[in-house]
């Protein structure tokens, strides 16, 4: 797999790691209440777990897998993917912090809308590469 | 494909089934006031979803499709993939009886099914990555 399927890979596995350890712990702290602030670790459970996770490996074996664009740099311009990568991680730290700090910044908006440009870049990336197979 | 990645992505199309059907009686419950009941199974809803089907149908289709671990074990540990997968149904399914039981019945012996759910499907996190970790490669 291409080295940019490899880095989008490892670390949705490094955000699966850390956001099932943080379900298993408000799921041990709902059957034993042991730790009440626990709970405020739930959106940062499903910001690792939806975005960090699912939307980050889904982009990785995209990148991997989408019809190739001939040749010549086969997967196009790596630019907006690099531009997906760090706007998606710097976006799901942002909005997965912004309930623990109080800030005059709207984090989890600056979060959401780093997010949200990650997605863009990436469908610029990959519009022209959604086509049939083998078409030159 | 091989049989396990046949079961990880079968369960999952059974569980986005089931979330479907859930999602009909979360909705439901408003007009009908015998679904009340079903307002406890919002957690569950979401999990459905989100491990029960797309994670495992990631797993299933990672362990299918990912490079060769090695020419003689082109897949890596199996019975690794095998122990992911009870280890994450059993999981969530202690979790789909436990938690609307317990929410049900607070502060009963249901506690204990939520607790093995959250041992299991930790473990099926950590060694489904110890399993498809050495079979990302990079080749460009
Ligand atoms: C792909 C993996 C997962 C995703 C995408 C995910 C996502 C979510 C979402 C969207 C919520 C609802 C938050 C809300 O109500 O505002 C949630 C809640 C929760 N999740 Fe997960 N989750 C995942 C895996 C897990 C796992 C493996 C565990 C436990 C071992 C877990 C434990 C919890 C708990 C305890 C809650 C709170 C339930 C409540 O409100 O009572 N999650 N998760």
């Amino acid at each position: 797999m291409p080295f940019l399927s490899l880095i989008l890979i490892r670390t949705a596995l490094l955000y699966l790691a850390i956001g099932f350890t943080l379900g298993g712990l408000i799921l041990l702290n709902k059957a034993v209440p042991f730790q009440p602030a626990l709970w405020r670790l739930l959106p940062l459970h499903v910001e690792f777990t939806l975005v960090g996770w699912i939307i980050q490996f889904v982009m990785g074996a995209a990148y991997w897998m989408l019809p190739r664009l001939g040749q010549y740099r086969p997967r196009g311009s790596d630019v907006p993917v690099w531009g997906t990568i760090i706007c998606l991680n710097a976006g799901i730290w942002l909005a997965g912090i912004a309930t623990f700090v109080s800030s005059p910044f709207p984090l989890e908006m600056a979060g959401r809308m780093l997010e949200f440009a990650a997605i863009v870049l990436f469908a610029v990336h990959a519009w022209p590469r959604v086509r049939p197979f083998g078409e030159g | 494909m091989p049989a396990i990645s046949r079961w990880f992505i079968k369960a999952g199309l059974v569980y986005f089934l089931a979330a479907m059907l859930l999602a009909i009686g979360l909705k439901a419950q408003f007009s009908f006031p015998v679904l009340r009941f079903l307002a406890f199974f919002n957690p569950v809803y979401y999990h459905l979803l989100t491990v029960g089907w797309i994670t495992q149908i990631i797993m299933g289709v990672s362990h299918w499709m990912f490079p060769r671990f090695s020419r003689e074990k082109p897949r890596g540990n199996e019975a690794l993939a095998w122990l992911v997968f009870v280890l994450l149904n059993a999981g969530l399914l202690l979790r789909i009886t436990g938690e609307p039981m317990l929410a049900l019945n607070p502060g009963s012996i249901w506690n204990t099914l939520l607790i093995l759910s959250a041992i299991l499907q930790w473990l099926a996190g950590a060694l489904y990555i110890r399993a498809i970790w050495p079979r990302l490669k990079e080749k460009p």
